[in-house]
């Protein structure tokens, strides 16, 4: 009964960490890409910005959908949201919490591409150099005949030759960039703050209903993946004995050259472990059988009941005296 | 029971990730192959497009095929969809579950190498480098050159060592500009794929979710079933071959024994073990000892595959007279089964 109990543990446990550690995995693969993308500015007035905020948001929503897509808790979500109503009713709360359980998740990979750009600058500086006000730099070079914001455009471009002995370029990057990681650091603050927050207020509100909700998230959880271990159990048992079957259905007696009687087949003794196997096809011995299992499984969910399996009778006798009052009963 | 739930959860994720532990090194293989390939642009107008977008297409198709040679399921597929039907019908939806989860893996290192090339730039910028509209870079001294020198000109841009004429044409501007197209096509790319995958994964359930768990199901179980029938193939052998044996020598020895009388021998003053041994591998047999049946077990296999249905009225309607009438019988049957008596039925003869 203990390893039972450490065994559902670990099952209950495992499945909030596997969340977190593919969580974790998808954030360290958004630096590793960011670190490995060379960052390739246009360096022409009417680009750069396109390019450079381009680069700032669409990965983020390519990493989100890509959290939303490795969860697993995406799946059960969908399922209990989509599903009949069978015997079995919904609880919206429950949905909810999955999908914002969902959301966060998905959410940290995107906001960590985020930062990078803001705290590293160079998307920054690509799209925002037009528009700082050159009267506050010196060196500006001015002997090429381009309009400013050319110039100010190419400021992302380090090998450009017009910037050649001038400490222009540099300036206004450094410029730019502390405003950039101004704006990162910031950002990073309220979350921080914000998620403080909420932990710290979160048992002040409709704590016991949280709690309902925690505990039916995953008990769904927990249940679909006990049904996709009993399917998988099943199907191994029922191809065994189908295998075993077929064999037999081939066997033909040595001497008549005609089928044998059952009870002539040597080797047919109900050994433990064909017990055991017929105990975990539960009945279900058909293809038709299957579907419909299968069909009603999702069309019909059984009611979160299970008096009757926990106190099953037992089969016992019962000892009576001649008035017909029980004395003693064993199993 | 607590170990076999274990067991069987590490083995059916173990085969899962075991299969997703494929897909990753192959994609890294794929990212690891770009870079250590040496990508060298033939720089010539005829020439470029063609090498630019063969190394962008090519690739990708070689890791497509090689996915499917990898995944061993492919075999299984086919035999699934080739098999004639036998005393069990087809289902076409398993087929098609199985063909597309097998695409999906194989599609991951073709998409990992079009989006590093992509995000690396320099087979687009080997192919469009001579045909891109490049007068924004042309200096303006120069801006009637006619168009096949232009072209030339242009198609030397992706080599470095190559290219002379600073003054016409500013290389490095426009490498960063078509370097910059194609970025914006890879991220575009895989902003497509990873929205159509989710779009399948994530949207899927409101649609098909009980078909869905239908043709899982069977598909898994067609490769158990699989795999089962080698390893009873491979025991029955083995048990064959060891009972053979063991007829040879005997025949040798001029002992005759008879078939029925088989499983007394362990009584006879052989050891416990042996006799255990002999039992059990009689067992294994399972009734086919000769080699017309073991061959026709095995074609029958193929073209003639069992129905799914294992219970007990099923084992017991090969070829034996029912006497009682159909519900009956599935009465008696359900009661008996519980009670584990032999029941003793009539043959034919």
């Amino acid at each position: 009964m203990d390893r039972f109990k450490l065994v559902l543990q670990y099952f209950q446990s495992n499945s909030e960490s596997i969340s977190n550690g593919i969580c974790i995995l998808l954030s360290l693969i958004s630096v590793k890409l960011y670190t490995s993308f060379d960052f390739n500015c246009p360096c022409l007035p009417q680009y750069n910005k396109m390019y450079a905020l381009g680069v700032m948001f669409v990965p983020p929503v390519i990493l989100f959908f890509l959290g939303i897509l490795v969860n697993r808790h995406t799946g059960v979500l969908m399922e209990e949201y989509v599903r009949p109503l069978g015997k079995r009713n919904k609880n919206p709360a429950v949905v909810k919490f999955l999908l914002s359980a969902v959301m966060q998740r998905s959410l940290l990979a995107p906001m960590v591409w985020i930062l990078m750009t803001l705290l590293d600058g160079k998307c920054f500086i690509c799209a925002f150099s037009m528009n700082v006000n050159p009267k506050h730099f010196t060196g500006m070079p001015n002997s090429t005949g381009l309009e400013l914001i050319k110039i100010l455009a190419k400021v992302p471009c380090k090998e450009d030759v017009i910037f050649k002995n001038s400490s222009f370029r540099k300036a206004v990057s450094r410029y730019v960039r502390c405003y950039s990681q101004a704006i990162g650091w910031s950002i990073l603050l309220i979350l921080i703050f914000l998620g403080t927050v909420a932990r710290i207020l979160k048992p002040c509100f409709n704590y016991g209903t949280f709690l309902q909700t925690r505990y039916w998230s995953n008990y769904l959880d927990v249940e679909q993946k006990l049904f996709d271990e009993t399917c998988v159990l099943h199907a191994r048992d029922f191809a065994r004995k189908c295998v075993m079957q077929f064999f037999e259905s081939m066997r033909e007696d040595a001497a008549l050259r005609l089928p044998l009687t059952y009870a002539l087949r040597p080797g047919q003794i109900q050994s433990e472990g064909a017990e055991e196997e017929e105990d975990r096809l539960h009945g279900i011995t058909r293809l038709d059988q299957v579907d419909h299992l299968l069909q009603s499984w999702y069309e019909c969910k059984p009611e979160l009941d299970v008096t009757k399996m926990a106190y099953k009778p037992k089969v016992c006798i019962t000892w009576e005296d001649h008035n017909g009052k029980v004395l003693f009963s064993e199993v | 029971m607590d170990k076999v739930r274990i067991m069987l959860q590490f083995l059916q994720a173990n085969q899962e990730s075991f299969m997703n532990g494929i897909c990753g090194i192959m994609a890294l293989a794929s990212a690891q192959m770009y870079s250590s390939f040496e990508f060298t642009c033939p720089c010539l107008p005829e020439y470029n497009y063609a090498y630019g977008i063969g190394i962008l297409v090519v690739p990708p198709i070689w890791f497509f095929l090689l996915g499917f040679v990898m995944n061993n399921n492919i075999s299984v597929l086919t035999e699934e969809w080739k098999r004639p039907v036998g005393k069990r019908r087809k289902d076409p939806s398993v087929l098609r579950y199985m063909f597309s989860s097998m695409t999906q893996r194989a599609l991951i290192a073709p998409a990992v190498w079009i989006a590093v090339t992509l995000m690396d730039g320099k087979s687009f910028l080997c192919a469009y480098s001579a045909t891109t509209d490049l007068s924004e870079f042309l200096n303006e001294s120069h801006q009637n050159l006619p168009k096949k020198a232009l072209i030339k000109l242009q198609a030397t841009i992706p080599c470095k060592d190559v290219f002379d004429e600073h003054a016409i044409i500013s290389r490095d501007a426009a490498t960063i500009y078509i370097r910059c197209l194609s970025q914006a096509c890879g991220w575009t790319f895989l902003m497509v794929i990873t929205f159509a995958a989710f779009l399948m994964r994530a949207i899927r359930p409101c649609f098909t979710q009980a078909a869905f768990l239908k043709t899982k199901y069977w598909s898994h179980y067609i490769d158990t079933e699989r795999k089962l029938f080698d390893e009873t193939c491979k025991e029955h052998a083995k048990s064959f071959a060891r009972v053979c044996i063991q007829q040879y020598f005997e025949s040798i020895s001029g002992e005759i024994v008879p078939q029925l009388q088989l499983p007394q021998k362990k009584g006879k003053g052989d050891k416990e073990e042996d006799g255990e041994k002999q039992k059990s591998d009689e067992e294994k047999l399972l009734g086919v000892r000769k080699e017309e049946d073991m061959n026709k077990v095995l074609w029958n296999w193929h073209s003639c595959k069992p129905p799914l249905n294992i219970s007990k009225r099923a084992q017991e309607a090969n070829g034996h007279v029912h006497s009682y009438s159909s519900s009956f019988s599935d009465e008696y049957i359900t009661q008996t089964s519980e009670k584990k008596t032999a029941v003793a039925y009539y043959s034919k003869v």
